[in-house]
């Protein structure tokens, strides 16, 4: 059973996440020991700075906020805090938290231990919310066999916080583990860290700790091979809507966003990409060759968000499908900001009335002023997601708004539609 | 350094004080919640907000210094 | 000064005293927003509740002076705080000691208002609640002018204009619930023009 004559695979894959073997033999033989990575002595902390830093490595949660800067706050902590593995991924159109949790669970928490090393944190607690429990097996079976074989350096332990889309926000999920109420946390200064108990805590994506992993371990040169100039490095993307196959996809940072697409087979001509997720942006055809990178999707007002392409197909009304995501990411909102709680709602509304064709004509107006002013207005992100998709979407669909304010319903509303929502959203 | 106005959306609860006594600064959107455009208190408020932050019965106004760096 | 004096001053501030709380229980009933006029300064509202608060706590603090000058009666220092300690109306007297602990219990909550948790602050606040009807008990069960037409009216007036700013107060905060429940529900699955999802090939489990 032991497998120590597998050879290492070539220097040319070890940027990738998934592909390796899952079991821990297969791991360690893969890419060597956790022990001799970390180093007995205390300038291997500053060679894995340094190699993030090198890497370029943003963190794959939603934020893209760049791995190295949230590290070196997290190294100013004073030692005994807990690094939290995010895994909740509670938007529905993404997969791909729970595929590198499933896949590849200790490249995930390898990058735990990593991290906690760096910042002297004293345990390592994996989130994955309630309903997955298949997820969580398999990490549960993972930290067993680090338990068994005595691998980890600090604890490991897995919680199951309710599955919520806001759940997963960060100063939501360290409220929860600490016990308090699992919603957002008004934070004006962001570098002041999170807390749980008197001590901080550190809140990592799932995929961004096993890019960590990788890193540490092979040095920043293979995630330096992959991607552009502009953004380096690997990422998953999970590839959903009017296509075939459905699922998660490992691509090179700069992959055009329409060959991100084909990996999905796309089953109808597309007229728009969804982008990053509910809270993203569609894209129009126009942008279609748009390199899959931070400052290129940000040159078209996108973003990578959580990992999301999905394909609206030509079938499917776009304005419907904004009215359905916007009315699901209002059912959503933490209800403890009034711009959001009753802003979105609001929004939704008028969305589903121009989907119907039942356009008043104070609706845009009225629409626009509440973009605006609902905007940047909540303790967390998730009303600017949802403004920033509709603004992209009155702008990607422009054509049908204008039928649709002349009270024409679009002819196509009623097909089924192609995006995932954990319970089926109505557009009345 | 300047003065500014921070609202915490979670503990805003509608009450509208801080825009009775701010009009020039805060405005109130359609549900009564307070919308600040983020430009530096001028002295001659500065008096008026210290009675709003006092008067907000959630607490949820705040000035706050900002140097130039952040 | 003699005993009599106390006495009278005892007694009008005592009345004084339980107006000024009155107002203050109103003012701070009807506080809640939205539902005020557009033109009505609530700020205005807020801080004539708190001083009016500060007005009563003056007058109290006078009563209570005087009505341990007083030699007439004994009620010694102890009972100013420590509740049913007073050898003269044991139990009315001690109402109102206990009100007065909770008047000071919300006077220092508030001088330390910004360093503790606002949620330790409101609770003591609501605790306030009590001073009312405790500061009323005491007037009729210990007040010598308890039995007066015009002192019953007044208690009277007062306990009308509490419980009609209370019924505001709680319509308003059902209104004010069902307003934000109602924008926060996720919507039924349930009617016609059911768009559902296809979630075929999905890796998302269970």
């Amino acid at each position: 059973m032991s497998s120590s004559v597998r050879e290492a695979p070539p220097r040319s894959e070890l940027h990738r996440l998934l592909g390796h073997p899952i079991d821990l033999a297969g791991h360690v033989a893969t890419h060597g020991p956790l022990a001799v990575a970390m180093g007995e002595h205390t300038s291997w902390q500053g060679a894995l700075a340094a190699s993030l830093e090198a890497s370029g490595l943003a963190g794959r949660g939603g934020g893209g906020f760049p791995s190295s800067i949230k590290l070196a706050a997290a190294s100013a902590y004073r030692h005994g805090g807990t690094l939290v593995v995010n895994g909740m991924e509670g938007e529905p159109a993404s997969d791909k938290d729970k595929v590198v949790l499933t896949r590849a669970p200790h490249l995930v928490l390898d990058g735990a231990q990593f991290l906690a090393a760096l910042c002297r944190a004293r345990e390592v607690v994996v989130c994955i919310p309630t309903g997955r429990n298949g997820v969580a097996a398999a990490v549960q079976q993972a930290i067993s066999e680090r338990a068994v074989a005595r691998y980890a350096r600090v604890s490991e332990t897995i919680v199951r916080p309710p599955d919520r889309f806001v759940a997963g926000e960060e100063s939501a999920l360290a409220s929860w583990v600490d016990g308090r109420d699992g919603l957002p946390v008004f934070r004006p200064d962001k570098s002041v860290p999170l807390r749980i108990g008197k001590r901080p805590a550190l809140v990592h994506n799932a995929e961004t700790l096993a890019h960590i992993a990788l890193i540490a371990r092979h040095g920043p040169e293979p995630f330096l091979a992959r991607g552009l100039a502009e953004e380096r490095g690997t990422c998953l993307v999970t590839v959903s809507g009017a296509v075939a196959q459905p699922g998660v996809v490992e691509v090179d940072r700069g992959t055009p966003l329409w060959d991100i697409a084909l990996r999905g087979t796309p089953t109808e001509p597309a007229q728009a990409l969804l982008v990053g997720g509910y809270g993203g942006n569609w894209v129009g055809p126009q942008h279609f060759a748009t390199p899959y990178a931070s400052v290129s999707l940000r040159t078209i007002g996108a973003s990578a968000g959580v990992g999301v392409v999905a394909v609206l197909g030509q079938s499917t009304c776009g304005v419907a499908e904004t009215a359905r995501i916007a009315r699901y990411l209002a059912g959503q909102s933490a209800g403890q900001c009034g711009p959001c709680v009753l802003g979105l709602p609001a929004i939704a509304d008028d969305l589903a009335r121009l989907a119907r064709g039942q356009a008043d004509g104070g609706l845009m107006a009225r629409l626009q002023r509440r973009l605006i002013e609902v905007d940047g207005r909540g303790a967390c992100r998730h009303p600017d997601g949802a403004v920033s998709l509709v603004r992209s979407a009155l702008d990607v669909f422009a054509g049908d708004v204008g039928a649709h304010l002349r009270g024409e319903p679009c002819a196509h509303w009623r097909h089924l539609s192609s995006l995932p929502f954990p319970r089926p959203i109505t557009l009345t | 350094m300047t003065l500014h106005i921070t609202i915490d959306p979670v503990a805003c609860d509608a009450y509208g004080y801080c825009a009775e006594l701010l009009p020039e600064a805060i405005v109130l959107d359609e549900w009564g919640y307070p919308i600040v455009d983020g430009r530096p208190l001028p002295a001659e408020l500065v008096a008026l907000a210290t009675r709003a932050v006092r008067d907000c019965p959630r607490r949820a106004i705040t000035v706050t210094r900002k140097t130039r760096a952040s | 000064m003699n005993s009599t004096m106390f006495w009278y001053i005892t007694r009008a501030t005592g009345i004084v005293t339980l107006v000024l709380l009155t107002a203050t229980m109103v003012l701070g009933l009807t506080t809640t927003s939205r539902a005020r006029a557009r033109n009505w300064p609530g700020f205005a509202q807020q801080e004539l509740h708190r001083r009016f608060s500060m007005m009563a706590m003056v007058f109290l603090a006078i009563h209570v002076l005087t009505s341990i000058l007083d030699t007439y009666v004994h009620i010694g220092w102890a009972a100013i705080v420590v509740p049913f300690t007073s050898p003269y109306s044991r139990f009315w007297v001690g109402l109102g000691t206990v009100a007065v602990d909770l008047m000071a219990a919300v006077f220092i909550s508030s001088l330390l208002r910004s360093r503790i948790r606002p949620s330790v602050w409101r609770g003591i606040h609501w605790l306030a609640y009590g001073c009312w009807p405790l500061a009323l008990a005491h007037t009729f069960g210990v007040g010598t002018d308890a039995g007066q037409a015009w002192v019953i009216a007044l208690g009277v007036a007062c306990i009308v204009s509490v419980l009609v700013a209370l019924s505001w107060r709680l319509r308003s905060t059902a209104r004010r619930a069902a307003t934000l429940s109602a924008a926060n529900t996720e919507p039924n699955p349930a009617t016609r023009l059911l768009v559902t999802s296809s979630a075929k090939g999905s890796l998302r489990e269970q």
